[in-house]
């Protein structure tokens, strides 16, 4: 039985690329906390990770010359703006530091799960290629 | 798209936070600076940020404010520039003043202090969250690199 990394990694491959990513949305909606304007975005966790399973990735524009746009075409609708919780604050900015500091919080956490199961799989194969050794 | 990101996002917060902290010391520097003509007086500086956008190298561009709806591209923020208040200036009568223009008046910054330090307060907690934010993206790369080990 040939031994397929793909199989064995599973899901857990998919997920911790979903949670770099959540992680620097949420990160960006912090450091723009403060800026006029600026409305606060979210990942949509299921279409992302069901998008990632089929292979689907974001496609950029090869640019041939400096002047030329960078045009990077992401699939679709993973990136949603946030409902905000309170009215304008008066200069257009969603984000609720406290919210994304949270989230931000809950999502390492999550990261660190998802390693941890990686983890455990991967030290699952190495002590049957070990034969017991380590 | 990865964790390394995360240091220029909020990297470039705290650099455009040290910008508005910067400003707010000037300011609270000059509150109580006079001079003795209207264009020679200090004036209220304050620092206007926008988004950034990054293309695939991890450099910045700066960007309309339209244009932050774009899907998908995000990279931190950048400071558009400073500017001075245009809030009136305090004009004081005092023929005595060292200061003093011919007609006996001195000119007061517009700077008013307890913006200042609402201002302070507001950019050191701001610096201080993308110090965490950066923090644990730390942790989490520590994490990723010793995938497998343990």
């Amino acid at each position: 039985m040939a031994l397929s990394m793909d199989k064995l990694l599973g899901i857990q491959q998919y997920t911790l690329g979903i949670r770099t990513q959540r992680a620097e949305l949420i990160a960006n909606n912090i450091a723009n906390a403060d800026t006029p304007g600026y409305k606060a975005k979210g990942l949509d966790f299921q279409q992302a990770l069901a998008q990632a399973q089929r292979g689907i990735q974001s496609h950029s524009l090869a640019r041939t010359h400096e002047k030329h746009f960078s045009v990077e075409i992401s699939p679709q609708g993973q990136e949603k703006f946030r409902v905000p919780s309170q009215p304008d604050t008066g200069d257009g900015n969603t984000v609720d530091v406290q919210v994304e500091q949270n989230l931000y919080a809950k999502n390492a956490l999550e990261y660190e799960m998802t390693m941890n199961f990686l983890n455990g799989k991967i030290s699952g194969v190495k002590k049957a290629l070990g034969s017991g050794q380590a | 798209m990865s964790l390394f990101n995360i240091f220029n996002i909020s990297g470039s917060a705290m650099s455009a936070q040290s910008v508005r902290l910067n400003t707010t010391a000037s300011n609270l520097a000059n509150a109580n600076s006079v001079s003795s003509s209207i264009d020679e007086t200090y004036r209220a500086r304050s620092p206007i940020f926008a988004a950034a956008l990054s293309d695939a190298s991890g450099k910045y561009h700066g960007t309309e404010l339209t244009n932050q709806t774009q899907a998908g591209q995000s990279a931190g923020v950048k400071v558009l520039g400073v500017v001075e208040s245009d809030k009136p200036l305090q004009i004081e009568y005092a023929p005595n003043h060292p200061m003093a223009d011919k007609n006996g008046y001195i000119y007061r910054s517009n700077v008013n202090t307890m913006e200042e330090m609402a201002n302070m307060i507001s950019a050191s907690r701001s610096y201080q969250t993308n110090v965490q934010v950066a923090d644990t993206a730390k942790t989490m790369t520590q994490r990723l690199l010793r995938l497998g080990q343990g």
